[in-house]
This record gives structure tokens, sequence and C-alpha cells, in this order.
């Protein structure tokens, strides 16, 4: 895992989504523990592609159940 | 039937951001009009237009309920606060009883815009994001205020181009009348931006005084040549005066009657008929007499022809008895979507400080103004009822009268 990952993706959770930073732990569950809810995925696959060079299709998202879901996805795709 | 009060206002405009501000500017007749040099880059005949900031969000709203709101929404969230406030409602209210929201808007063009250009560009709509479409829709102020103020009552948006807000204090009127709702939010929303004037500066309506802009919106005077568009937003909370006395709120004034009225003729030109009728029947709504209106808060919005044949119409009901004629548009440019309940709020201060402010750039009358009793100048004037007057492309017609509660 590219540590640079976990460091963006918690940036935009933190600045975009204005998610409390000590709430950002591998394990959190990104609808239950940090409330992102089915319209903020839209945004989350945008931000994705900007940040990180990739397209994600939405339907991916219906798989990723935690923070730490999110990292392994990014790290496998990203350029 | 039940009677209908007003029990706060609130504003968001080129004149002020706030009612005190805005009370000032009136009294002083201080323009708002300034220049957008970037529509010059666009091709525009005018850069002329009202100026006003965007108020920031970030602390006020969370990011979900702000990613839906487009610049006419933001200024009708600080304008809907502001009068929740000086009627004495909070959330804790909202939560508990039955209120409304019944607003003017007639479009929201950049995210339509930025939404196409993506689309063009990148060939995939989840790129436009979560945001977009409900900052599209026409209905986007009642569809966000109505989340973010968790409003159960009646619920929907008034678009009747430069009629649409005032049309929408006359639907909340007539539901509280019935006795089918007991409080509605209501007002108007007008973005400012260039994109979404572009089409409207294409007729050559606007005004190309470009030299002195706070000197080019000059409403019933002879050399005026155009409007000046404008924007902001502005909340009234319209509310039966049984709910307003039970919980002991302040009442600023009554809602005596509403007129409406269609011109059946040309989709640009007004006439004099459609807005007669619409006065007509206001005065017959209100049971009152033309003699019983001390101020009227004309249209007018410094095209050569409308005000013409507002002039005309006024003459035609009101030249016996002459009461004060401004039109506020002087200063604030047209408000468009919002101007129904804007100089709603401009007349409602005016009433509560006892003046009427002046149609500033009223130099030289014309044939038909010269009928007119014009303030050219803020006059001290004790004001019981006021009448306001909105008309729109298509010929839509609407008019309020409002008289101090006794």
């Amino acid at each position: 895992m590219k540590p640079e990952i976990i460091e963006k993706v918690n940036e935009f959770l933190t600045e975009e989504f204005e998610i409390d930073p000590s709430l950002l732990t591998p394990e959190a569950r990104i609808v239950e523990d940090l409330g992102i809810e089915s319209l903020d995925f839209v945004d989350i696959v945008v931000i994705i592609e900007r940040d990180f060079g990739f397209k994600v299709k939405r339907e991916d998202m219906s798989g990723i159940r935690t923070l730490e879901d999110l990292y392994k996805y990014i790290d496998a795709r990203a350029v | 039937m039940n009677r209908v009060v007003i029990t706060g206002m609130g504003i968001y405009s080129t004149i002020g951001k706030n009612l005190e501000v805005v009370r000032n500017s009136l009294y002083t007749g201080r323009s708002g009009i300034g220049l957008d040099l970037r529509r010059k880059e666009f091709g525009f005949r005018s850069c002329l237009t009202g100026v006003i900031e965007r108020p920031n969000l970030k602390n006020a709203l969370p990011r979900r309920m702000r990613v839906g709101l487009p610049e006419q929404g933001e200024y009708s969230y600080v304008a809907t606060m502001e009068a929740l406030k000086n009627a004495g409602i909070d959330m804790d209210f909202l939560e508990k009883n039955e209120v409304g929201i019944l607003y003017g808007n007639d479009s929201s063009s950049i995210p339509v815009i930025e939404s196409i250009d993506l689309i063009r560009e990148k060939r995939d709509t989840t790129l436009i994001g979560s945001g977009a479409i409900f900052q599209s829709m026409n209905s986007t102020i009642t569809m966000n205020l109505s989340v973010i103020l968790k409003l159960r009552g009646i619920n929907f948006t008034i678009s009747g181009a430069c009629a649409s807000s005032s049309h929408a204090i006359g639907m909340a009127y007539i539901m509280i009348r019935q006795g089918l709702q007991d409080i509605i939010i209501c007002g108007g929303g007008q973005e400012i931006n260039a994109e979404s004037m572009g089409s409207f500066d294409g007729l050559s309506a606007f005004s190309t005084r470009e030299d002195a802009p706070e000197k080019a919106s000059r409403p019933f005077d002879r050399d005026r040549d155009g409007l000046v568009p404008s924007g902001g937003a502005a909340s009234v909370i319209v509310e039966s005066y049984e709910s307003a006395k039970r919980r002991g709120a302040p009442i600023l004034a009554e809602i005596k009657g509403y007129g409406f009225s269609s011109n059946g003729d040309h989709i640009s030109v007004p006439n004099v008929e459609g807005p007669v009728r619409s006065l007509e029947r206001c005065l017959k709504d209100a049971n009152m007499k033309a003699s019983e209106i001390d101020y009227i808060n004309a249209h007018a919005t410094a095209t050569p022809v409308g005000d013409e044949n507002e002039a005309k119409a006024l003459d035609q009901l009101f030249g016996h008895c002459k009461p004060l004629v401004s039109s506020t548009k002087s200063m604030t440019g047209h408000e468009m979507w919002m101007g129904g309940a804007s100089e709603v709020i401009y007349s409602m201060i005016m009433m509560q400080n006892s003046f009427v402010a002046p149609n500033i750039n009223f130099e030289n009358p014309d044939e038909f103004s010269a009928k007119l009793n014009i303030a050219a100048k803020t006059v001290e004037k004790n004001i019981n009822t006021f009448l306001s007057n909105s008309f729109g492309f298509g010929g839509t017609n609407s008019t309020l009268i409002i008289s101090k509660f006794k």
C-alpha cells in the first residue's frame, strides 16, 4: 500500500467531505461510521478520477465497505 | 376567510445584504449597479449589472446541503434565515409544525451549462457530480430549502418570469386565506451571472450607459435606454393572523389583495389592458378604492415601452388621486424572479419607516410619466397601504396590496 494513497484519500475526506480526521481509521465503515451516503459516492468517483487518474465505475463502489477497502481499490489501480 | 399577515422578512440584495443596510440604501437612494467586464469577452452589448458577492455558507450548512445550492439558492438561504429569525421561527418550531414554501425562480443556468460542457468534453455523466441536478432545476430553491429547513407543508416553485415571486406571495395569500396552510415561506431568488443573461442582452433590452453605471437604470425618465439586470434573493414569512397571534409573532403588515392577469398578446411587448385588469382585480380583492393607496412600487424596469404602458395603466386607474409612485429598480436594477418579493420588502421597509424611496435618475418625465406623481427624491410620508406591480414575459401580471396591520 502506497502511503501517499492513504494520505490523499484522507485529505479529500477531510477537506471535501468535512469528516473529522480522528474517524479516519482503516476499519471505519464508510456509510455507517463516516456518514457517506449514496449521492456522495458519485462525488467520490469524480475525485478519484481527478486525483488518481483512472476511471471508476460507479458499480465498483458497491463492494467498498470500509476505508481500507477504498485504499486497496485505489492502490490496485492508481497510475 | 383567514386574515393573512407578514411576520418576517429577509433580503440579500445589491443594495444591502440585510434589512438594515437596505433601509439605509433606500432612504439615501444608493445604487447597487456596476460593471461586469467579463461580459465584454462574451460579446455582450452591455456590461451593466447589479453587483453582489456570494455568501460563504461553509460554516452554516453541511456539505450535502451546500452541494445542491446554486448561486441564487445561496442568496435565498441567507434571506430566508433572516426572515425566519425575525419571525421568531427556529428549527425546533419547523420540526413540530407544518410550514410550507412557495418561491419564485425561473432559471438556473450555470449548473446546466457546466454539466453540458462536461458531458461534451468527457463523455461521462458520472463526472458531473451529485449536486448539478439539484442545482439545475427551476425548483432548485424550494427543493433545497425544504430539505434544509425540514419543511412539511406546501412545497413548489412558481415560474412566472419577472412576476414569479409576486405570484408566489399571491398564491401563499390564497392558501392561507382559505385555511389550507398556516405559515408559508415565500420569496424569490435570481441568479446574476453573465452566462444567464446573454440571451436577454441579445434582445437589446439592456441599458448601455456604461460610462455611469449608477445612472443607467432610469425608470420613467425620458432618456431611459433599457433595463439593468440584477439579482439576489428576498423572503417573507406569510402567516395566518390566528397563527401569528397564537405564537406572539411580530405582525409587520397584512396582505389585503392579490390581482393577476395575462395579456394574451405579445411575448415580450407589454400592453396596457392586461396590467389594468390585474390592478382592478387586486383593488376589488382588497375591497379598496384607488384613493386608499398611499404608495405604488411600480414594475417599471426602464425599458421604453414597458414604462410607458405601465404609466398609462396607472394613470387610467389612479389619475384622479395621484398616489406617490417610484420604481426601486432605479437603484437595484431589475431583480426579475426575485423582484416581486424584494419590492414588497422594500415597500414594507418604507411603510415601517414612513418614507417613500426615490426613483433615482428620474430627471425628465416623458409624456406619460409626467401624468404620475413620481418621487424623484426621498419623500417623508406616512404609508398605510402600498401596492406593488410585477409583470413578466408572456404577459403575466401580478399585483399585491399590503397595509399596516390594524
